[in-house]
């Protein structure tokens, strides 16, 4: 009789990782859409908190950094970017593959909602990165390792949102997805190291975009505020994408025919 | 399960064998990429030179994806791919048999007429063995890294556009250290690290790549 | 307060466009982002009543 390796390895992973009860709640879309429908308002509000609090505050109220001048302020919308643009492509690839591992429909949506949100914080970040490299390095574009890692990044969510769009069957484009996501994810940090290694090659400066450490106080708490309020952002984003891709694919469910939602009460 | 992997080269090969124009073009396309770039920067030997490494690199693994849609897709077209994942044998013995009949017939001709493309774009010639060393090592990489694009895109109408954008940020990292490690020999430099470089991730993808193209197939 | 005045908050010694375009470009397209989302949840429940209109 022929060892399924594949079955043997998910069932492996099923019993090791004992999985509390609220982990098998949220896969059940009834559960989850109730949920993420209280969490929605709390992090749509922390989100035009955070991030309108740290927007004013590093805009007007930071001091200008001694080399950059203002131009540096550019760093409260770029770091955020940069930091989100990464963790989501890391959340979607594990979303996928606890929706490959405990076959969890909601987990596939989770994953499909993050495509947009994360393409989108990528673009922010190329963006608003050469945007901030013209008064910083006298040009729009320079293949720096972030700029260029940035790049290569997007190019893997536009190949899954393209592989997402292109599948018809929705199982199978979530399954895919998942794969591609994972695959991508274990690539990234080659990639990073790679690229990394190759702007030092030809590169003779090692002049980086941000200080981190040796940041005062008054520069790096707006930064706080918007990296949370930007995570909150995209929490409140997926919570709406999921919920509205329950409401698309579970119309055979009789809960979501009694549902307030639905019948007004 | 040896003989399940051999049975399939066997029949890949012969499929080849049948359709010689599967193995040529690749090869012909390789040889006109490369010699479009003379025409359309210039042909002074000086500037070619210093961008053959990275010139012949991009060009081998354009002819790889040339040749990486049809992997899967004349199998899945008349039916045969489902069958033989029915087989009782693991699904990666599959991907891993197929994948070696691809670089057999895709990046084998490409190492081996390689010494010739190095002379028409005026790369050193003592470059040469780390060119078809770099090549060696590289082109099974992207040949396994290619079978997880096609796995996913079979039976997706356009896949191949999609293949390939969806395979091109997996290999940035192959070709940063193929293209570098053929600069480094050209200006006399010690190639040892980025062979091992390149050999770790031919290694890497030689475990990962046949178990994923495997799930994405019976998707 | 960093900045004096109004003019001086637009202006950032110079950098203003850059810094206000950035800014703009954050807003701009996160915005869309969470208006399509919404969009999206609001046109699939205006199906789903659709459906539970149809067959009671």
């Amino acid at each position: 009789m022929k060892r399924n390796i594949e079955k043997e390895m998910v069932f492996m992973t099923q019993s090791i990782w004992r999985m509390p009860r609220w982990f098998h709640q949220m896969g059940s879309p009834k559960w989850f859409y109730d949920f993420a429908g209280i969490l929605q308002p709390w992090f749509a509000v922390a989100a035009f908190v955070l991030l309108t609090w740290g927007a004013i505050w590093g805009l007007a109220f930071a001091p200008a950094d001694y080399q950059q001048g203002n131009s540096f302020r550019i760093m409260y919308v770029h770091v955020p970017a940069a930091i989100l643009s990464q963790s989501i492509f890391l959340g979607m690839a594990i979303a996928g593959a606890i929706g490959l591992i405990w076959k969890m429909k909601v987990a596939f949506m989770v994953a499909r909602s993050c495509i947009a949100i994360g393409a989108t914080f990528t673009a922010i970040a190329l963006l608003t990165g050469a945007i901030w490299g013209k008064p910083t390095w006298g040009a729009y574009w320079v293949w720096d390792a972030r700029l260029t890692s940035t790049l290569v990044l997007f190019f893997l969510y536009a190949g899954v949102m393209a592989l997402n769009q292109a599948i018809t069957e929705r199982q199978v484009a979530g399954k895919a997805t998942a794969i591609l996501a994972i695959v991508g994810t274990i690539n990234i940090p080659i990639i990073k190291y790679s690229v990394e290694w190759w702007n030092t090659l030809h590169q003779s400066s090692s002049f980086t975009l941000t200080d981190k450490p040796s940041m005062p106080a008054d520069m790096y708490l707006p930064l706080l505020l918007t990296v949370l309020g930007s995570y909150c952002l995209f929490a409140l984003v997926v919570l709406i994408r999921t919920r509205a891709q329950i409401l698309q694919t579970q119309t055979s469910a009789s809960w979501l025919m009694q549902h307030r939602d639905i019948t007004g009460a | 399960m040896m003989r399940f992997m051999w049975t399939i080269i066997r029949r890949d090969l012969l499929l080849v064998a049948r359709q010689p124009a599967e193995m040529i073009n690749p090869l012909v396309f390789f040889v006109l990429v490369i010699a479009l770039f003379p025409l359309g920067i210039s042909p002074e030997a000086s500037l070619l030179s210093q961008t053959a490494a990275g010139v012949i690199w991009v060009a081998a693994m354009l002819a790889t994806l040339l040749s990486l849609e049809l992997l899967f897709k004349l199998d899945h077209d008349d039916g045969s791919l489902e069958q033989l994942l029915l087989a009782p044998y693991p699904s990666w013995s599959l991907v891993l048999a197929k994948v070696f009949v691809h670089w057999l017939v895709s990046g084998l001709p490409l190492i081996l007429i390689s010494p010739l493309i190095a002379t028409m774009l005026f790369l050193p010639s003592h470059a040469v063995p780390a060119l078809m060393l770099s090549l060696l090592i590289g082109t099974p990489t992207l040949s396994l890294l290619g079978a997880i694009g096609a796995a996913l895109v079979t039976g997706v109408r356009g896949g191949g556009m999609l293949l390939t954008l969806l395979i091109l940020p997996l290999y940035v990292p192959v070709i940063i250290f193929g293209a570098s490690s053929v600069a480094a020999a050209a200006q006399g430099m010690a190639i040892g690290g980025y062979m091992a470089l390149l050999a770790a991730m031919f290694v890497f993808a030689l475990m990962i790549t046949p178990w994923a193209a495997g799930a994405a197939l019976k998707l | 307060m960093y900045f004096e005045s109004l003019d001086e908050l637009l202006n950032m010694a110079g950098h203003g466009f850059y810094v206000w375009s950035c800014y703009g470009l954050f807003v701009a397209l996160l915005g869309i982002n969470v208006w399509h989302a919404r969009w999206q949840h609001l046109k699939a429940l205006k199906q789903v009543k659709a459906l539970v209109r149809r067959n009671p």
